[in-house]
């Protein structure tokens, strides 16, 4: 008898639940896929397809779809830590066969090379290069995602990619050295009455 | 000529960690001295070996993990863990007890955290913790007060050749703990009787808290910790010994018993293990004292003040957390998870 | 009872915190103020103030007189820039400024001629009598630039808008860093012009009260001030001296017992601080029509002979102004720029003072020492005791070690004032504010960086979607065309003409890929494949015809286009058709092209095959031959220039041999490709 009462009472605890599950995966539903989007905030949106997707959205999705989160060089270690992080996996090293990590950089064409072929732009996944056909191509420094993808496709190599320059805006204090160590250095003067 | 460039602000304070711990191990004189008075040459030697012991095992454990040994040495802090688990061991224990304790604090407590500022527990506990654990007999053990062995005696007890059982006798709060609800018994027991509190340990914890308020003069602790520590064990006891006064000891009692006053101004204030916004650090010693004055009314162990500390350096991060000061410019603390 | 309130002269409010590093401000307090060198020349960076830099307005080698503009400002945020002495402008280039890291920046250069020739001043003696607003663009034009050290251009601060009202307008003449006597000095010497300025300012802003908050440890500036302000609604209140009451929101809590929320501005809770340097800038302006020319500097430190206080022209080279102070070279240690808490070692003695250089320290290296090596942090909390934010530096300093910067941001990083206050105490040495300052700036980089790549996704997005767009609309034309065609054969089964050109469409719509026949000449593709010869040869047959089609369905495309356009812009009425007629043209040539791309790509892979390197690499190295060789020619004229014959001959005959290099490889690439049945391509 106890027994049966505790039976029934699982079951209706059971229904209880299941009903109010149901509900609330019904009302409180979310219109396309959040984590998706989350994931691609996260990646640095260089579009260069090094993770092998074409750009950084698709390789989001292919992320949400359960593949490793580790094969963005661009992002480096600190989007791996922080995909990690929302996704609650492990932190994995970054997957090398991508490419490493590397500084900053953003493409410049080197004007009186340039022969205005228009390769370069259609190229470009984010349109920071602007120019006519047989004119001289430039590209919009701020624009360039630094993805490399231009460099390939110019007949004349003209397109380097140059490591973002520090400004006096961007510029900020090293982390000092540590326990241990003293922040001071010393330079060297000659020019002072 | 060169100029030297380097980072904001371009002048500093005297004083260094190093001066600091230095103030602590001088404010231990006091209570050292009263130790010895009271109980011989026992706690004197356990201290010497203590801190040799802390400072070789910590000079080894630095060379291994390839770090400059004269650096390192040179913040104190193993001094002051060496000398406050030295203080805390019954003056009977021999060479051996010391090392272990000290050696486990220094290397499990200290080093495998990552060193200095790094380690979640206070070390000196830890080891005593450790000790008090695997060795229950030895670590109780306690001279009567007075009833002081000879200096020969001592160093036969600290060589382990003689046998601690001829000199030990109980302490107040064992006493108290055995007898506790027998008025007569209570009554008929003289170290329970001092001109304050139990005998003998009233004068070591009035000279530790003659230590403790040289370090609150000197501003090397604050007394958030001490305050709330005192406050959380006495007024449980005063309001338990109001109502049942052959059950529960008096606050007095408690204040002046067993380890109060090292553990209230020299072992929870450990400044790494515990809470560090101020209000974080008035609930943390509280509730060390509270946790003291439940273990030892109700607990197992006469004294508590190790186990104690050590539960609430578990708790100190979490109330550091909910305990942070509302910043400059905003409407409330940011507290909690976020 | 509110009189009784307001008749109490000290202050009733405190911010939690600080602490009293020694003053050291006696030695250079001694002397008045005296005038500075005039250097041979005078650095003026554009961007001596918070904001977007001045941009200017003078030519190389033009002659300005003291006090005109030579660079105006740019943008809201933004102050001008003006000629401290009459001379000549000898440089507009990139020079060493004050910054930590020692990068330049953009100045003009001015070579003084000593005459001091003054520009045509306006001033406007009946300031009371003007409109606020009229006055505040005025000001706009003075250059001035919270000489506190803040630089925040002094209109854009004293305009907090229509809406706002000001309760308290507070004088910052607290002064609380060690070391600088500057406003002390101004206040002791020009108190009746810091009060005129202080009631212009008012007249701008027209706050319920004026409170002017100085330090106790200044009783002659204090006693000055006192008795120019007899008379005025102005309030001196005398606050203690303890570090870092000066802080713009410290002084603002000491006074008024409000904060400033975070993140925003004083004005929000109704109050605008001024520097009182800036108020006497401000009256230096609008009555005497001086805009800022120079500033009062306190040089000091143990490495000088004369410390005090300078009136220094801006953009004069530090190591001028040091020279004249009697520096000892070989005793200076730091050289700090600021105040020893806030200020920052300087790495380039020629970089110039600007408007918001308020002190200069030579020391020695006893004096300000270098701080023993970090030790550990032991969790003391001395630093979050002398917060006066509140802070818990200890765990920020934490998290900023290890990177964890959300938390740092959590634990409210951003809003450290990077007084110094916890550093100064900090037992274990750790230098907390660098600390601080290295976590700030890599999360504004990030933050940056962050709405970079929105942008990016932004555009990377847009693109996307054109191109699918491009291709649909595309794939629906064809479609369109195709039913159109049917619909054409249907109607007219027989017409000879019609299948032809169906056919030719329907082939070349398939082509893409394949080699199949299309109109003006079949070939049974792979026909002649035994033989590489007779491949190559079809090959390059074939490419020729189809960069004909390429090319006539091109420029045909190209006019339709045209036609269309011109139709359009006339509005005429046959619009549709010419649109299909452009589409069908655009497709025959976009057809052709790819069948040819096909081809090129083939006969690429046999180029390949044939000298073991890719077209590329081949072309690679013909276009760096042919750039050698320029390069060469350019060198060879240069030297011709210069009058240097004998180097030009031997260039010359360098060049002769890169030429030759050039055209052998030129040639040999055209063979290759020839070989291969492959023109130049464009
Ligand atoms: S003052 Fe220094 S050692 Fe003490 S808590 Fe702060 S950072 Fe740590
Ligand atoms: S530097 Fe920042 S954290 Fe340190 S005391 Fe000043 S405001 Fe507080």
């Amino acid at each position: 008898m106890t027994i049966l009462t505790a039976i029934i009472a699982l079951l209706a605890l059971a229904a209880v639940f299941g009903a109010l599950l149901g509900y609330a995966s019904e009302k409180l539903k979310v219109e396309g896929d959040p984590v998706v989007d989350q994931i691609d905030a996260i990646l640095p949106q260089t579009q260069c397809g090094q993770c092998g997707h074409p750009g950084c959205r698709p390789y989001a999705e292919a992320i949400a779809a359960g593949e490793e989160h580790n094969k963005c060089p661009p992002g480096g270690e600190q989007t791996i830590q922080e995909l990690s992080d929302l996704l609650g996996r492990d932190f994995l090293p970054l997957d090398e066969e991508h490419g490493e990590e590397d500084v900053k950089r953003v493409a410049y064409i080197r004007e009186d090379e340039c022969i205005g072929c228009t390769k370069c732009i259609q190229a470009c996944p984010v349109d920071a290069i602007i120019g006519a056909a047989q004119k001289m191509h430039t590209v919009i420094e701020d624009e360039c995602t630094g993805c490399d993808l231009c460099v390939e496709p110019c007949p004349v190599d003209c397109i380097d990619m140059v490591p973002v320059e520090e400004t006096l805006e961007s510029w900020h204090r090293e982390r000092p050295p540590g326990v241990g160590g003293r922040p001071e250095t010393y330079i060297p003067v000659e020019n002072l009455a | 000529m060169s100029l030297i460039l380097g980072p904001a602000p371009h002048t500093m304070q005297q004083g260094d960690t190093g001066a600091f711990m230095r103030q602590v191990v001088y404010a231990t004189g006091p209570g050292l001295a009263v130790l010895t008075w009271i109980f011989g040459w026992g706690t004197l030697i356990n201290v010497l070996w203590a801190v040799i012991v802390a400072v070789a095992v910590e000079a080894l454990v630095l060379t291994m993990r390839g770090r400059d040994v004269r650096f390192f040495l040179s913040d104190w802090s193993v001094v002051v863990t060496g000398l406050l688990l030295g203080l805390s061991l019954p003056p009977t224990s021999p060479w051996w007890l010391t090392l272990v304790g000290v050696a486990f604090a220094v290397i499990v407590a200290k080093h495998l955290y990552g060193g200095l500022g790094m380690n979640p527990f206070n070390p000196a506990m830890v080891g005593y913790a450790l000790l008090l654990v695997s060795f229950p007999v030895a670590m109780t053990a306690w001279i009567a007060p007075f009833d002081v062995p000879t200096f020969s005696e001592s160093v036969a007890l600290f060589l382990g050749q003689a046998s601690p059982d001829a000199f030990s006798g109980a302490t107040p709060l064992d006493t108290f703990r055995t007898w506790a609800g027998d008025a007569q018994a209570l009554a008929g027991h003289d170290i329970l009787h001092g001109r304050i509190a139990g005998r003998g340990w009233e004068w070591v914890n009035a000279a530790f808290l003659l230590g403790g308020l040289y370090l609150l003069a000197r501003r090397i602790i604050n007394w958030h910790i001490p305050a709330g520590f005192l406050a959380g064990l006495a007024l449980p006891a005063l309001a338990f010994w109001l109502v049942d006064d052959v059950r529960y000891a008096d606050p007095l009692f408690h204040l002046f018993g067993g380890g109060t006053m090292l553990g209230a101004f020299f072992i929870a204030t450990d400044p790494v293990s515990a809470a560090t916004s101020n209000q974080g650090r008035l609930i943390y010693g509280a509730l060390i004292g509270v946790l003291i004055w439940v273990i030892r009314s109700f607990g197992g162990y006469p004294d508590a003040v190790a186990f104690a500390v050590l539960l609430m350096n578990l708790a100190a991060p979490t109330l550091d957390y909910y305990t942070r000061p509302r910043t400059y410019g905003h409407d409330k603390p940011d507290r909690g998870i976020g | 009872m509110l009189s009784l309130l307001r008749g109490k002269r000290e202050p009733i409010h405190d911010f939690p915190g600080g602490i009293h590093p020694p003053e050291n401000k006696a030695r250079s307090t001694a002397a008045p103020i005296r005038p500075g060198p005039l250097p041979h020349e005078l650095v003026l960076p554009l961007n001596m103030h918070v904001g977007a830099p001045a941009r200017p307005v003078v030519a190389l080698d033009e002659t300005v007189l003291k006090g005109q503009l030579i660079a105006e400002s740019q943008g809201r945020i933004s102050a001008p820039v003006h000629a401290p002495t009459s001379g000549r402008i000898t440089a507009i280039e990139d020079r060493p400024v004050q910054h930590p890291s020692g990068m330049t920046a953009t100045c003009i250069v001015l070579e003084p001629d000593g005459r001091e020739a003054w520009a045509e001043l306006e001033y406007r003696p009946d300031w009371a009598a003007t409109d606020p607003a009229a006055l505040l663009e005025q000001v706009r034009h003075s250059g001035l630039a919270g000489l506190g050290g803040a630089g925040f251009p002094t209109a854009v601060k004293a305009d907090p808008g229509e809406d706002t009202r000001i309760e308290q307008l507070i004088i910052n003449a607290a002064e609380c860093e060690p070391y600088i006597t500057a406003d002390d000095r101004l206040m002791r010497e020009r108190s009746p012009g810091i009060i005129r300025g202080i009631r212009m300012l008012a007249h701008l802003l027209r706050p319920d009260e004026i409170l002017v908050g100085i330090e106790d440890n200044k009783p002659e500036a204090i006693q000055a001030l006192r008795s120019a302000a007899e008379g005025t609604d102005i309030e001196i209140r005398v606050v203690p001296t303890r570090y870092p009451s000066g802080g713009e929101k410290q002084l603002i809590q000491l006074l008024t017992g409000k904060e400033v929320p975070a993140g925003d501005l004083p004005a929000r809770v109704g109050v605008i601080c001024q520097n009182v340097a800036t108020a006497y800038g401000i009256y230096r302006y609008l009555e005497h029509g001086e805009p800022l020319l120079s500033r009062i500097t306190t040089v000091t430190g143990d490495a000088v002979s004369h410390p005090g206080n300078y009136e220094v022209l801006v953009g004069t080279p530090v190591k001028d102004l040091l020279a004249c102070a009697g520096l000892d070279a070989d005793r200076l240690g730091k050289l700090v720029t600021g105040g020893p808490m806030m200020g920052f070692t300087l790495p380039e003695p020629a970089a110039p003072v600007v408007k918001t250089s308020t002190c200069l320290i030579a020391s020695t290296p006893e004096e300000l020492p270098e701080p023993p090596p970090e030790q550990p942090c032991i969790r003391c909390g001395a630093c979050a005791e002398v917060c006066p934010a509140n802070l818990l530096p200890q765990q920020l300093y934490w998290y900023a070690k290890n990177d964890e910067f959300e938390r740092a941001q959590q634990h409210n990083l951003m809003d450290c004032i990077e007084c110094g206050a916890c550093a100064y105490v900090c037992p274990s040495h750790i230098p907390l504010v660098q600390y601080y300052q290295y976590a700030k700036g890599e999360i504004r980089n990030q933050e940056a960086e962050t709405a970079k790549a929105d942008r990016a996704r932004q555009r990377f997005e847009a693109r996307q979607e054109r191109i699918e767009r491009q291709k649909a609309e595309k794939e629906a034309r064809r479609r369109e065309r195709r039913e159109a065609q049917r619909r054409k054969q249907e109607a007219a089964p027989s017409g000879d003409d019609g299948t032809r050109s169906d056919a030719a469409v329907q082939a070349s719509a398939t082509s893409a890929g394949g080699g199949s026949a299309a109109s003006g000449g079949s070939d049974g593709s792979g026909s002649g494949n035994g033989d590489d010869e007779s491949r190559a040869d079809e090959r390059a047959r074939r490419m020729k015809q189809l960069k004909v089609t390429y090319n006539k369905a091109n420029k045909q495309w190209k006019q339709a286009q045209a036609a269309f356009n011109k139709a359009q812009r006339d509005g005429a009425d046959n619009l549709d058709q010419l649109s299909a007629n452009v589409d069908k043209l655009r497709t025959r040539a976009d057809e052709a092209r790819a069948e040819l791309d096909a081809l090129v790509q083939e006969a690429k892979t046999d180029v390949e095959a044939a000298t073991g390197r890719d077209l590329k690499t081949l072309k690679k190295e013909a276009t760096d031959a042919e750039l050698a060789a320029r390069r060469k020619a350019k060198e060879v004229q240069a030297a011709r220039e210069a009058g240097a014959t004998e180097q030009a001959q031997s260039l010359e005959r360098e060049h002769e041999q890169l030429r030759q290099d050039a055209d052998d490889k030129a040639a040999w690439l055209k063979r290759v490709m020839e070989e291969q049945g492959m023109k130049e391509d464009e």
